[in-house]
């Protein structure tokens, strides 16, 4: 718990409290958040600098290491691969082999974004594992208010994914079957030319559902994990007996949470394939 | 839990993070992976190849070996009729530089004998015309034959 006393309840807002970095209303120059309402007031202008920092960390982290990989197994493709390559490999292989498997088009790009989503937002995710207090109390004695280290647990990370894979799904729709073909898509089926409106408010929910739902869904899962974390560490104020069995209970849903968070990221990765595999075909 | 601009770094982000494992990262991991597959797939079937090789080799080896083992029987079988061969010859030659030898001395003996018996023959009839010539010489009374010996001279 946090050194300061705090109740409960703001024991876990603090938590769920991202250090946002904006303008406040009324005044012109950019500045951290003290509070959840400041950060409220500053709007869209403004940035989560956990989610953010946490997540280039890791995504530098990923290229890097894979990075470091590709460069080994280009020189010494005769060698027998060890170590990081083999793992690396593994993970190449499993991502190819999902990617061969749901995606029967031609696209260079669908691979190795897969391999992007699958690796990031595992590592996101496995952040979740890090004691919850940990990372806040540092940035505590570094002087920051917050510390939310779990990007995957702020919607702005998620969403800002999601969408992007929307933005590529609309785009090779339009490319493999023309700005008609799509737009065919979303007006003339399943209904015909008379159910017109039907068909855009069908359509539309079905296209409009698909970045929601990716990013609700790993959202929403990471969010709940990470609140259970929260409210198992408030009992480590409780006295021995209730610490230990605390203790005991974060062990077993961190074991538990492994699962949740390599189920998550898979789940994210298979259904950008999908998505875009739907993107190449056409459906008649 | 505000949506703000990090919506937009984190795709931007995203994208920026896509694009360099999709220069970078992907193919040539994809590459070197393919490179080794057929690396391996080759040295498998060459690892294949080369069993079937030795088969074969020590399949010919052993024909060879067989062979040799029966040529040097060949030849050990023809040395030995030959051997045999010429001690046949060898004998027979023998026998018959005896059996002409043998056959030479008893010629030569037959000989000798024969001019043995010729010399003592004329030895014999020399010492009997010389026995008799003694024995004449006394007996023939010139007197006494002169009637014989007239009649000699007459018939001359």
């Amino acid at each position: 718990m946090s050194t300061e006393a705090l109740t409960s309840s703001e024991y876990i807002k603090h938590h769920l409290q991202n250090l946002t970095y904006g303008k406040l209303p009324g005044s012109d120059h950019w500045q951290l958040a003290h509070t959840a309402q400041e950060a409220k007031a500053m709007g869209f202008w403004a940035f989560n600098l956990d989610t953010l920092g946490v997540s280039l960390v890791l995504g530098v982290l990923f290229l890097f290491m894979f990075r470091l990989a590709a460069k080994r197994i280009t020189a010494d493709s005769k060698g027998v691969p060890t170590g990081l390559q083999n793992f690396v490999e593994w993970i190449v292989e499993f991502i190819d082999t999902s990617v061969r498997g749901s995606f029967s088009g031609k696209n260079p790009l669908v691979a190795p974004l897969a391999l992007t989503i699958f690796v990031w937002i595992l590592l996101m995710n496995l952040m979740d594992l890090i004691p919850v207090d940990w990372i806040p109390q540092l940035a505590h004695l570094a002087g920051l208010p917050f510390f939310k280290v779990v990007p995957s647990t702020d919607p702005n990370a998620t969403f800002g994914m999601a969408i992007s894979v929307f933005f590529l799904v609309v785009y090779y729709s339009i490319k493999m079957k023309g700005v008609g073909g799509f737009v065919g898509e979303l007006t003339l089926q399943p209904f015909g030319k008379l159910g017109l409106p039907a068909n855009i408010f069908l359509e539309g929910v079905n296209l409009i559902a698909k970045p929601v739902s990716l990013a609700l869904r790993l959202f929403g899962n990471m969010y709940a994990g990470e609140m259970i974390f929260i409210l198992i560490a408030l009992m480590f104020g409780g006295g021995i007996g209730i610490g230990l069995f605390g203790g005991v209970l974060q062990w077993g849903w961190a074991v538990f949470h492994i699962l949740i968070v390599t189920l998550q990221a898979f789940i994210f990765m298979t259904l950008t394939i999908v998505y875009l595999d739907m993107a190449h075909q056409e459906h008649h | 839990m505000n949506i703000n601009a990090t919506l937009l770094g984190q795709s931007i982000t995203f994208f920026v993070f896509v694009w360099f494992c999709m220069k970078f990262v992907w193919p040539p991991i994809m590459q070197a992976l393919g490179e080794r597959k057929k690396q391996i797939a080759d040295g498998l079937a060459a690892g294949e190849r080369g069993k079937h090789e030795l088969e074969l080799a020590s399949k010919r080896a052993a024909e060879h070996l067989h062979e040799a083992k029966q040529k040097a029987a060949d030849i050990i079988a023809q040395a030995d009729k030959r051997a045999a061969q010429l001690v046949e010859e060898a004998k027979g030659t023998a026998k018959a530089e005896g059996d002409r030898m043998i056959a030479g001395a008893q010629a030569s003996i037959a000989q000798e004998t024969v001019r043995a018996k010729e010399a003592l023959r004329s030895q014999v009839a020399g010492l009997a015309v010389a026995g008799a010539e003694k024995i004449l010489r006394r007996e023939i009374d010139a007197k006494a034959h002169a009637d014989l010996l007239d009649a000699i001279k007459n018939e001359l």
